[in-house]
């Protein structure tokens, strides 16, 4: 099975390490926000100082964009675009796809700057892809394990989500 | 793919709804959006032509309650039906958990509607799916129109494996939840497959 195909487990241990590397590219990249995401649009960590941003939507329109560019690349004849940068008036958006299955985004405003944000995200990524390649590796033990709390799901059990 | 999240004891799955172009699909998330408590669902987008034509994807993110202590989420997506956005139902179907078909009733979409499922099989087929094992349910929609098929041949036509089956009127809401919890179960029914 292709590496971007098998589900993902996310462990709590493994989840604070990620949400760490997120807290300190905030704090470094003097970012407004840094997000974890996904190519598929879940969002996985988020980090800064966000309120009120509807993270949801954030995730899923990112992985869109990133889909959307990567088959644009196919028909040029890259493998992908793995940086994008859009500049708004006031914030700026910065993404990078991480180990060809996650997205590493940074909203960012003139308190910072693109050089320094490429800067410490090219850090950050590298040890997110490091991250990712253990978590790969637990997401695939955990599929082959009873220790799944869907193993044990029962008909009525699903039955009740529906209940109303 | 599933996700699950034990930080946050969530489960987030992905559906997606095909079929032809004006089937209803965009539809169907409108009245599962329109008709769902706000504490449960996010903001839907919808990426459109100024023709109100889904130009990339709908997006509707849904809360279904919890199973065993985990937050079940689940992704609506729906792909643009028209023929020429092949590229881009290709990428909306990557990741995929589950599958809508919705077809056309209307007797002169039927053509429309084989294309649309052969369209789907194949796309399925490129990322190594086979649609006769992912999580996929059929819904014969329009079923109010006076043009509408026999339902025995769309049943013949489009539904030879018997996959589960709805008949709908998505503009008033008919069919569509019946819809939307075959397919959830099937998908949660496909992850306890996968934990064992
Ligand atoms: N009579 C009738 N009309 C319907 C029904 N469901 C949808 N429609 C109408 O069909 C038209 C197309 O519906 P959409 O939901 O936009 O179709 P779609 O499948 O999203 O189309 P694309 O985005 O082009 O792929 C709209 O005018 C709907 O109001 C139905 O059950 N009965
Ligand atoms: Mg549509």
């Amino acid at each position: 099975m292709p590496f971007v195909d098998t589900q993902l487990v996310l462990f709590d241990e493994d989840y604070r390490k990620v949400l760490a590397v997120c807290e300190r590219l905030a704090r470094d990249a003097h970012a407004k926000g840094v997000f974890v995401v996904d190519k598929n649009g879940q969002l996985m960590a988020e980090a800064g100082d966000v309120r009120g941003l509807d993270t949801t939507s954030l995730a899923s329109l990112t992985a869109g964009s990133i889909a959307a560019t990567g088959g644009l690349a196919k028909i040029i004849g890259e493998e992908e675009f793995p940086i994008h940068f859009h500049q708004g008036q006031r914030d700026n958006l910065h993404m990078t796809v991480v180990a060809k299955r996650i997205i590493l985004v940074v909203i960012f405003d003139e308190r910072s700057s693109l050089g320094l944000v490429r800067l410490r995200v090219k850090k950050a990524g590298s040890e997110l892809a490091r991250l990712f390649e253990e978590i790969q590796k637990k997401s695939e033990r955990a599929r082959n394990s009873a220790t799944s709390p869907f193993a044990e799901i029962t008909d009525d059990d699903i039955d009740k989500l529906f209940a109303d | 793919m599933s996700f699950i999240n034990y930080a946050s004891r969530e489960i987030n799955c992905k559906v997606v709804y095909y079929g032809p172009g004006l089937c209803g699909k965009t539809t169907n998330l409108q009245h599962i959006y329109a008709k769902t408590n706000p504490d449960l669902k996010g903001k839907m987008i919808s990426l459109a032509t100024e023709t109100e034509r889904t130009l990339f994807f709908d997006f509707l993110p849904l809360a279904l309650g919890q199973i065993r202590g985990f937050k079940t989420r689940f992704h609506l997506y729906t792909v643009p039906g028209q023929v020429f956005y092949d590229a881009s139902r290709k990428l909306i179907l990557k990741g995929v958990d589950g599958v809508v078909f919705v077809a056309d009733s209307q007797i002169e979409r039927m053509e429309a509607n084989l294309e649309s499922l052969d369209n789907l099989r194949v796309n399925l087929g490129d990322q190594g799916y086979d649609l006769g094992k992912v999580p996929y349910v059929i819904q014969y929609n329009k079923r109010d129109l006076p043009n509408a098929a026999p339902l025995d041949e769309m049943q013949r036509l489009l539904n030879p494996g018997g996959a589960p089956e709805f008949e709908a009127c998505a503009t008033v809401g008919k069919g569509v939840f019946e819809t939307l919890k075959a397919v959830a179960k099937g998908v949660l029914t496909d992850l306890r497959k996968m934990a064992r």
